[in-house]
């Protein structure tokens, strides 16, 4: 079977509309965590990565109109129009839509500035999809902060299955007053911007994006693409919360991913972790790191550099892992100071140039679901 | 033995009733009180698990369901996990929501998310395996068929469980099906749909 790639993306942050300016972001070491005040939640005030209302609508009321439309759709479409604006022949008509969130616009639950119905996640896929005029049903996956990276995993599935000729994968989540009320109450937020994988993490900070990547075969067969190879998912049948103490599920994830492709860890050039920055996750991922002998590969967390997207997350880390493999570049792991996982890992310090071919790209999330993605530099 | 993927059981919890395929089980009572049916289908099936007592209402009905889908027999322990529903969690966000003021509840929080219902599952039966959770308008089974077609092309794939668990404003819609290697009825999109409308004849 001929395989998928990742095509055209494009991520809406608080670090720029589109791929390019987040990374150059990234690359001057910028940061979206900041401090908020006047939060019902958070009276003390707390960091989060937030994007303004205003450049979301001087951004939207380019091509649409922005009281059509909630907070969440609106960065959505814009991540979507970046994507069909670089598509040569954007035919929509055998393009699945696959739309990945936790939450949806559950900022809007208990108000009624929209019709209710839109804060059932299949509606909100319809909006965006009526938006572009997609012709298929848009599909919705909503599997905690595994969403982003599972919707790439379905869009190969059933581009696979001759459903779709290609899919755009997209996914947004807010940070809301539910969501924060609920890590709060979880006490899960870092007092400061978060520290994945470092020995003074406190916790998690929260960020919203959304983002948008084009799976199928490219346009046209030249020059260097990024091919999805597979990926994983398993359970850790442990905790419904809590990650599990033997990185079960994530270590099951890589291994049975690693086996079925032949691929030695020495093989892997780059490694996407998760790192929320709360102490018992990134524990859990330095153990299944270590059981699947991952232990010396170049890995980071960009979760300091956007906070934590939730579902949004691994479908941002997946667009910036294809980048890093374009690029040949790695970015340090923002935030890092010393070691406070009980196993070692070779976390990137400084951002750096080199040969890249092949990286892992890992989520994990509630409910104890765990994600491993394989992606591949291909000269075509 | 036929090579393919197959049906093997059901399960649907609708209105009140609880089918295992196509018939009704005897012995239940029912009741138009959800929390109260839930209690009564657990009293049935005689279980002790504690666990269930701090579940949300959604994953209740899931766990109910897979309890009498496999009525007591040891769940394969590659059995791939794939739901939907169409109010994802919103029945249990609605509740959470109005202790945000106050006293947002941790327990409460933990349940807004529709995958837990297969992290409940996975914990009951020991499932180290594939999850997904579809959120959809209504049921579609050709969704469910080319996904979990997909992961039987996979070696550590021996069974799957494809499931609809649906519950808003006191409406539920709970259907579980039983996916297995050998067997007779084929697994396809027009079994599959006339299953899931059993009761809706």
């Amino acid at each position: 079977m001929d395989r998928n790639y990742l095509l055209h993306d494009s991520i809406i942050s608080p670090l720029g509309f589109g791929t390019s300016s987040n990374l150059d972001a990234i690359r001057r070491g910028k940061s979206a965590l900041k401090f908020h005040q006047n939060s019902k939640i958070f009276p003390e005030g707390y960091y989060a990565g937030l994007i303004s209302e205003d450049l979301i609508d001087q951004r939207f009321q380019k091509i649409g109109d922005i009281k059509l439309f909630t907070r969440l759709e609106k960065l959505i479409i814009l991540a979507i129009s970046q994507v069909i604006g670089k598509m040569d022949s954007p035919d929509l008509k055998d393009t699945g839509l696959i739309i990945s969130s936790t939450k949806g616009n559950i900022d809007q639950l208990g108000k009624s500035e929209f019709s209710e119905e839109r804060v059932f996640l299949w509606k909100m896929a319809e909006v965006v999809a009526d938006f572009f005029g997609f012709k298929q049903e848009p599909i919705v996956v909503s599997n905690a902060c595994i969403s982003g990276t599972l919707a790439i995993k379905t869009a190969n599935t059933f581009i696979n299955s001759g459903k779709f000729s290609k899919v755009i994968v997209a996914g947004g989540d807010l940070v809301s007053e539910f969501v924060l009320s609920g890590f709060k109450s979880f006490q899960a937020i870092s007092p400061n911007p978060c520290r994945p994988f470092s020995n003074d993490r406190n916790g998690i900070s929260l960020g919203e994006a959304a983002a948008a990547i084009l799976i199928g075969k490219p346009e046209s067969k030249k020059g260097q693409q990024i091919a999805y190879i597979d990926s994983y998912t398993a359970n850790d049948a442990n905790h419904i919360s809590g990650p599990s103490r033997t990185g079960e599920g994530l270590y099951l994830s890589i291994s049975r991913l690693l086996d079925s492709e032949n691929i030695n860890p020495e093989n892997i050039d780059y490694l996407s972790a998760h790192g929320t920055a709360t102490e018992f996750n990134d524990e859990m991922e330095a153990i299944a790191f270590d059981r699947a002998g991952l232990n010396k590969v170049q890995m980071n967390s960009l979760k300091a550099y956007y906070g934590h997207s939730l579902g949004t997350s691994g479908l941002i880390e997946t667009i910036l892992t294809k980048q890093c493999l374009l690029n040949n570049e790695l970015f340090a792991s923002l935030n890092y100071s010393d070691s406070g996982v009980s196993k070692a890992l070779n976390i990137i310090k400084k951002h750096q140039k080199l040969n890249l071919n092949t990286a892992l790209k890992i989520a994990s999330g509630f409910g104890g679901c765990n994600l491993a993605m394989l992606l591949k530099k291909e000269s075509l | 033995m036929k090579a393919g993927i197959f049906i093997k059981d059901s399960v649907v919890i609708r209105n009140g009733i609880v089918l295992k395929n196509g018939e009704e089980l005897d012995g239940i009572e029912t009741s138009k009180d959800l929390p109260e049916f839930l209690k009564n289908i657990f009293k049935y099936l005689n279980l002790k698990y504690p666990k269930f007592y701090k579940m949300d209402n959604l994953s209740k009905l899931a766990f109910l369901a897979m309890e009498i889908l496999y009525s007591g027999e040891k769940a394969d322990e590659e059995t791939a996990l794939v739901f939907g529903n169409s109010a994802s969690s919103l029945d249990t966000d609605e509740q959470y929501l109005k202790t945000i003021n106050e006293f947002p509840s941790p327990s409460l929080f933990v349940y807004t998310l529709p995958n837990i219902m297969l992290g409940e599952l996975s914990i009951r039966h020991q499932l180290k395996t594939e999850n997904i959770f579809f959120v959809q308008r209504n049921f579609d089974a050709a969704l469910f068929i080319s996904y979990i077609n997909d992961l039987f092309l996979r070696p550590n794939t021996n069974e799957a469980v494809c499931g609809w668990v649906d519950l808003h404003n006191s409406e539920y819609d709970v259907f579980l099906c039983r996916i297995t290697r050998s067997g007779q009825t084929l697994f396809n999109e027009e079994k599959l749909q006339k299953l899931y409308f059993a009761t809706h004849e």
